[in-house]
């Protein structure tokens, strides 16, 4: 366990050791209802069901696009954090979402973030929203996010 | 619901509000005085994105942003239909409190085939937004 520290991989197995606990502890997310599925270092996977109230246009059935910002977003920033050494949290700067075609009624959407750069105090995502593979994109994403510093830290400044 | 509805695509916005499910979801809604609209999506517990610090949720406040653009675009134009968006930009400018939050956009161009908004969202004073958008709509009747 000593050596753990020097782990690259070590955010991305306490992320996914607490996947549940991150799912649970926000009240929008849990309102949209997504679940994270899976974390490797700097890329995180999810899945958003479809939903009656998500929809965005009742005469399809068509999901909100909204639900798709709030998903891709949010699975932007634990990107960032699975591709940190230590643990850091993010804020989004800016998010940008091009939607490539409608999802469909009644199919889940399946959600990738990647964080593919992390410079001292910014991170740079990528993300895609698909039905069952990436050749089927709902949507896409660029994002980037700024490094939140600890606010508490034994009183020690961080480099 | 509107205080005035002069205009008469005012109440087929509020329509659109109370028919779409997502719109009813986020609990927003929206005052209209001629072509000019201010949305309100009044606080909620089930808005928070962060429990410490009480921030709203960024993706809460983008589909706010990105409904009220949509909605801006259907009122002063003569779609039968709210347009469907192609893609949107936000910008995160500061935290959104647990406080109601409004928005008002601006339809920059509105072409025959796409629109383009800036729309932004504020709270205690709307010189300092929490967050805003441009987005691009087709609103190419086909």
């Amino acid at each position: 366990m000593t050596d753990d520290k020097n782990n690259p991989d070590r955010i991305a197995a306490v992320m996914r050791e607490h996947v549940g606990l991150m799912n649970s502890v926000v009240p929008w997310g849990n309102e949209i209802g997504f679940e994270v599925t899976q974390v490797e270092r700097g890329h995180v996977w999810g899945r958003q069901p479809w939903s009656e109230k998500l929809v965005g246009d009742p005469d399809t059935g068509v999901i909100h696009g909204g639900v798709i910002t709030t998903f891709l977003d949010n699975l932007s920033g634990m990107a960032c954090t699975a591709a940190m050494t230590r643990l850091r949290f993010v804020a989004t700067i800016d998010l940008r979402i091009d939607y490539m075609r409608p999802a469909e009624k009644g199919l889940d959407i399946i959600g990738e973030a990647e964080c593919y750069r992390v410079t001292k105090s910014v991170c740079f995502t990528r993300a895609w929203a698909y039905h069952g593979t990436r050749d089927k994109l709902i949507a896409t994403s660029a994002g980037t996010f700024a490094i939140n510093k600890p606010r508490f830290d034994g009183g020690k400044k961080d480099a | 619901m509107n205080p005035n509805l002069t205009n008469p695509r005012a109440d087929e916005v509020d329509a659109i509000l109370k028919r779409v499910p997502f719109a009813q979801t986020l609990g927003m809604r929206c005052e209209i005085m001629g072509d000019e609209m201010t949305a309100i999506l009044p606080f909620q517990e089930k808005l928070i994105g962060n429990v410490n610090i009480r921030a709203l949720h960024g993706g809460a406040i983008a589909s706010f942003l990105e409904l009220t653009a949509m909605l801006q675009v259907f009122l002063i134009s003569d779609m039968p239909r709210p347009p469907r968006p192609i893609n949107i930009t936000i910008d995160y400018l500061r935290q959104g409190h647990a406080k109601d939050l409004y928005a008002r956009a601006f339809v920059m161009k509105m072409g025959r085939r796409m629109a383009s908004v800036r729309a932004e969202a504020w709270q205690e004073n709307r010189a300092d937004p929490v967050s805003a958008i441009v987005a691009h709509f087709m609103v190419a009747q086909d």
